[in-house]
């Protein structure tokens, strides 16, 4: 049926040997670029040709597994190299290759006359490879290889500016920031594992088997045990605390790597995850309220400090970080639907964010370097009144922005919208439930607030930027801008397939396309689902009208406090600041979060590494050994010849030790 | 069939004859390397053809359940000694693993040897020749026998070609080995005569001895014995201090095939004859054998990050991994052990390349301090992908060799002890933190002295290439591997868990 899905992933590791081979003798930046841009477009073609069959399957056909050959196999263990279709994998497949496809079309144009151009775009399609074994593994160990694969890339790419320190230590943070995370998934595949296998004999990590099986889950428990395990592994992933603070230093890396990996696919893929294996965190109800608590959490407090950044991809890295934070808090209250369609709309308006913020570092960046400046071209307060230098990175820009903050009528709006809605009503987390929607609620504020502060301080106003540089600014090539517009369109229309119902009655009875695409994913939580529909019908429609309006208004009085704080007033800012000294100074440091991690872990680590070797590997255990060695020594000194002395010794052991076989022999 | 062909005797005694075959060229250094190079690679070849015959040749068997090449002949009667060479799945990959690293180690060194140059390819072969009987022997005189044949040139080659205090770390190997080895003896000839006096047929082979019943009290003194002897070789925590010395002052050929062979038949002795032999022994030491496998792990890892010297770090990154390794044997069940098995393989490969790749640095800059290094992926961007692949298999990077190793050990011994498991993990973490630090210091940042690097040469880029692809392979398609190793296995953890 899907036999040819083994393409969508091979079709990006072409790419990356081709251009990772020969894309040093290619040279050529138009042939290393399109090959790389074209290898995931083909990608794209086959994931939508399998999404079209998909749909015309009915619903109870659309689990599919594709096994090409068996990888490891040990004892009762077994791991294929098999494929999992089904319609979540289908909607990550087009998020992935979709907005992938659009950003490496950006990154022709961004990229170019960079140094290692070929080495980017190897990259790009190697990250392209893992991340699309990550979401189409049939098991938990093949999904481990593509979320390895993305770290590394992740880790290659943030420090794509090798010569530059700073780059290489946000991508070692990275990375080890992720294996902590790592340690968790695979405990939690352990402990499943071998609990299935030795209680019921079930030996299997293939996911649709484990699934199957879900009536074997007992409540609680060891399941809770391991996927609070797996949760450890999505956080260090998907960039959720303890485990987020890797995220904003991740925006070392050249900005396209910021929209695609840091942004649009593999910071989800802990949402992904958790989606995939619904069918046991539904049987953890303690998981999942930790679930919940974390993201909104997260969701929270990362918004807090995206507040006062003035470094404009420091801002979308924070707000990412808080956008994640609602998908793990619609994770933890049952709300899978909701979650991965926030991480779909999350997708088109962050990347075409991100892309735009690339776009106006680039522009700055030219405009400074012409005039020999060294004022940072990321930081927002050189910036202002960009508007009518680069309009069309403003018009997507802005409506991006306004997707994001939950103005009704764009994408971000239905998605987080449903998401606060469940929090509210869901009936998991008891009197918990209110304390939930209003972190997300403030949250929101929060969001509309700093989204548009950015906006304000980027684009409106006075241009702040040495005036040498202003004739300089313009509007990017079209390669650069085609990407955003279409980022920008699907922000726009990204959330009609998925309306919450309320709205989709009111609009004549138009369903909600994407929970209904995606309900066979959740069939084993069926009733966990039904629970929670019924919980929500059962709130009066008063309620949630009442409760959607309460958020708009927040998003409202959030954009104009920036619009008071930014354009109306400007000189507000500093009077505040001036106001609260030690509370602009913690948020702006990030509340020392990174200070506090260094203090405790990071520290004592290098501390210990160098005891050990030098405190006790030296002098304790190898003292003992020089003090034998040394009396060894005299003896031998005496013997002259070293070399020959020491055989000679050798060969007298030896001997010693055949007249022993014989003495003991004989006398026995 | 036994006897047949006397491949085994073959496989063990080529590098030998090839030793023979230098004493005419001793002075002519050119012929004297291709005849080496010669009798490694045909060495090579055989070992494939074996590995390519194996099915074929399965239900050859012995005495031993499980090995399908066996040959024995009596030797010294009087003493009940026989020549007992058998090859099961695990001896196979391990012949392999030697013939390859032989070949690779001569080829890295080709250039880089200067003085007594037939000396040195000589010293090679005979240890080559002791190794293969290593692996070979079933018959523990003869096993001894072999294991001092393997030692013995290594003294030379860090006496003779070594850098630093070079005499100061073979004699240290000298003692350590020396101790390990006296003790083992002891061990094999308290095992003898409690068997002969027992069954009145003095003999050291392997078949008889494993029936042996020993009272409990001289079952731990023997198994303790033969664990110290192997312990030292593996190495395991506290007794590997002999090792960064070692390896770090001695030339690249000699790293190499210490970290990828001599290191592992501490291990394959504990597989084959310490665990079999003495299993109510074993049981008693293995929460020991836990406990010191997984300071291995973490301690070695944790040293390797304070190190300064690119080599040094290496050597601590190989008692570290080697911690699996002897976690996998503790566990001793099929999952843990195969991925024990592997884990020798992948260490072999995966250190070996990087041992070489610190000497090709050395060999060109003439230090190996990583604060002497740094942007080096600009200068020599062949070198740096291969340094970095390897890198990423020794970090254990899924798709790669390591990586299917320590996953199997992980998940075995996860099975019988969680919290070996959890802690083993932490070595993992501190793994990637010292390798990214190496990585970053030496490839990327700026450079930080102006040092003459040229990218690899076309040798080089032979015995990298072929080691590269070794390691993507075995990561990405481990399934023939894991079949061949699987079945000894099943005998020797008996069924029981899985």
């Amino acid at each position: 049926m899907f036999d040819n899905v083994w393409l969508i992933p091979l079709f990006p590791l072409i790419g990356f040997l081709i251009n990772g081979l020969f894309g040093k003798a290619i040279k050529e930046e138009k042939v290393i670029g399109g090959i790389g841009a074209l290898m995931v477009f083909c990608s794209f073609v086959v994931a939508s040709m399998t999404l079209f069959k998909m749909i015309s399957l009915p619903g109870h056909e659309r689990v599919h597994n594709v096994t090409l050959f068996t990888w490891i196999k040990s004892g009762t263990f077994q791991a294929d190299i098999a494929f999992l279709i089904d319609p979540l994998s289908c909607v990550m497949l087009m998020v992935v290759t979709g907005v992938g496809f659009l950003i490496h079309v950006y990154s022709i144009g961004y990229m170019h006359g960079e140094e290692g151009f070929y080495r980017f775009f190897a990259y790009l399609n190697l990250f392209t490879f893992s991340m699309l074994l990550l979401v189409m593994g049939n098991n938990l160990l093949l999904m481990f290889v593509g979320w390895e694969g993305v770290g590394l890339c992740s880790y290659l790419l943030i420090g794509y500016y090798f010569h530059k320190k700073s780059a290489g230590d946000a991508g070692k943070k990275a990375f080890v920031m992720n294996r902590v995370g790592d340690f968790g998934f695979l405990l939690g595949l352990f402990t499943l594992y071998w609990y299935m296998g030795s209680k019921h004999g079930i030996w299997t990590i293939q996911f649709t088997e484990l699934a199957k099986h879900a009536e074997l889950y007992p409540v609680g428990g060891v399941v809770t045990a391991l996927t609070l395990f797996f949760f450890l592994g999505a956080t260090g992933k998907s960039a959720q605390i303890p485990l987020y603070t890797w995220l904003p230093d991740a925006m070392e890396g050249p900005t396209p790597v910021s929209a695609l990996i840091h942004a649009a696919t593999m910071v989800t893929a802990g949402v992904y995850m958790i989606g995939r294996m619904n069918f046991l965190f539904i049987k953890a109800p303690e998981t999942m309220m930790v679930v919940a608590i974390i993201g909104a959490a997260t969701a929270l407090f990362a918004a807090t400090i995206g507040t006062a950044q003035n470094d404009i991809k420091r801002v979308l890295a924070y707000s990412t970080v808080s956008q994640l934070g609602y998908m793990f808090l619609a994770m933890g209250v049952g709300a899978f639907a909701a979650g991965i369609f926030h991480l779909m709309t999350h997708a088109f308006f962050k990347a075409c964010l991100f892309l735009g913020s690339g776009a106006v570092i680039h522009s700055m960046h030219h405009a400074l370097h012409h005039a020999h400046s060294h004022d940072d071209p990321q930081d927002m307060r050189n910036m202002g009144g960009l508007k009518s230098k680069m309009p069309m990175t403003f018009l997507t820009f802005l409506l991006a922005t306004i997707a994001i903050a939950g103005i009704p009528g764009f994408a971000g709006f239905f998605s987080k919208d449903e998401i606060l809605w469940q929090a509210f009503a869901n009936p998991h987390h008891g009197t918990l439930n209110f304390a939930l929607w209003g972190c997300g609620a403030i949250a929101a504020g929060l969001t509309a607030f700093y989204m548009f502060r950015l906006v304000f301080m980027t684009f409106f106003g006075d241009c702040r930027i040495n005036p040498k540089c202003k004739d300089h600014l313009h509007e990017s090539p079209m390669v650069i801008v085609f990407p955003l517009i279409v980022l920008a369109f699907l922000s726009v229309v990204g959330g009609y397939i998925g309306m919450p119902k309320i709205i989709g009655e009111l609009l004549g009875g138009i369903p909600n396309y994407f929970e209904h695409f995606l309900a066979p994913v959740f069939e084993f939580s069926e009733e966990y689902v039904k629970s929670q529909a019924h919980a929500t019908a059962h709130h009066s429609l008063v309620l949630e009208w009442g409760l959607m309006g309460v958020s708009v208004v927040i998003a409202l009085v959030g954009i104009s406090i920036a619009f008071v704080l930014y354009i109306a007033s400007p000189s507000l800012p500093a009077k505040f600041t001036a106001a609260f000294p030690a509370l602009h100074r913690a948020v702006y440091n990030k509340w020392y979060i990174d200070e506090l991690y260094d203090f405790l872990f990071v520290n004592p680590c290098k501390a210990l590494g160098n005891f050990l070797w030098k405190g006790f590997d030296v002098v304790v255990v190898d003292g003992i050994v020089d003090g034998v060695g040394k009396s060894v020594l005299g003896i031998s000194a005496a013997l002259k010849n070293l070399q020959s002395g020491y055989v000679h010794n050798y060969a007298l052991s030896m001997a010693l030790g055949v007249v022993v076989i014989i003495a003991f022999y004989l006398f026995r | 069939m036994p006897n047949d062909y006397l491949i085994l005797t073959i496989l063990v005694f080529i590098p030998l004859t090839g030793c023979l075959l230098l004493v005419p060229v001793w002075s002519r250094v050119e012929w004297a390397r291709r005849i080496a190079l010669g009798a490694a690679l045909l060495d090579l070849v055989l070992a494939c053809w074996v590995y390519a015959a194996a099915p074929a040749v399965i239900a050859g068997g012995g005495t031993l359940p499980g090995f399908f090449l066996w040959e024995d002949l009596p030797w010294i009667e009087r003493f009940g000694i026989r020549y007992t060479l058998g090859m099961d799945g695990i001896a196979l990959p391990m012949v392999l693993l030697t013939a390859f690293i032989t070949v690779i180690a001569m080829l890295v060194s080709w250039r880089a040897i200067k003085e007594r140059v037939t000396f040195h390819y000589f010293l090679i072969l005979v240890m080559e020749t002791g190794i293969m009987g290593v692996f070979l022997s079933l018959d523990l005189f003869l096993f001894y026998l072999f294991w001092e044949v393997m030692l013995i040139p290594m003294f030379f080659l860090i006496g003779i070609w070594g850098h630093g205090r070079r005499i100061y770390s073979a004699v240290k190997f000298f003692l350590f080995t020396l101790a390990g080895s006296l003790l083992m003896l002891l061990a094999i000839i308290g095992l003898y005569l409690i068997h002969g006096d027992q069954s009145g047929a003095y003999t050291f082979g392997l078949p008889a001895l494993l029936h042996t019943q020993i009272a409990s009290g001289a079952s731990l003194w023997l198994f303790a014995a033969f664990l110290l002897a192997f312990a030292i070789k593996v190495p395991i925590f506290p007794v590997h201090t002999w090792l960064p010395d070692a390896h770090t002052d001695a030339p690249t050929a000699g790293s190499v095939i210490l970290a990828a062979l001599l290191l592992k038949t501490g291990a394959y002795g504990l597989i084959r004859f310490g665990y079999p032999l003495f299993p109510e022994a074993a049981r008693t030491f293995t929460p020991l054998l836990y406990i010191l496998g997984v300071i291995g792990i973490i301690y070695g890892s944790w040293v390797a990050f304070a190190q300064a010297d690119m080599k040094r770090l290496v050597a601590y990154s190989s008692v570290g991994h080697m911690g699996f390794v002897v976690l996998g044997i503790a566990a001793w069940t099929p999952v843990a052990l195969s991925g024990a098995v592997m884990q020798m393989v992948n260490h072999g490969v995966t250190t070996g390349a990087l041992f070489a790749l610190v000497g090709m640095l050395d060999e060109r800059s003439g230090t190996r301090s990583i604060a002497a290094f740094g942007g080096l992926w600009g200068k020599a961007p062949v070198y740096s992908f291969f340094f970095l692949l390897f890198s990423l298999a020794s970090l254990g990077l899924p798709g790669l060799n390591n990586f299917v190793g320590e996953f199997l050990v992980l998940a075995g011994v996860f099975r019988v002890s969680p919290i070996a498991a959890c802690f083993a993990f932490v070595g993992v973490v501190v793994t990637l933190i010292y390798m990214l630090r190496l990585v970053q210091e030496v490839l990327f940042v700026g450079e930080r002295t102006p040092l003459p690097l040229a990218d690899i040469s076309f040798r080089e880029g032979i015995v990298l290439g072929v080691m590269g692809v070794t390691v993507i392979i075995l990561g990405v398609y481990p399934a023939p591997f894991l079949d061949l190793v699987s079945m000894p296995v099943a005998l020797l953890t008996g069924g029981g868990l899985p």
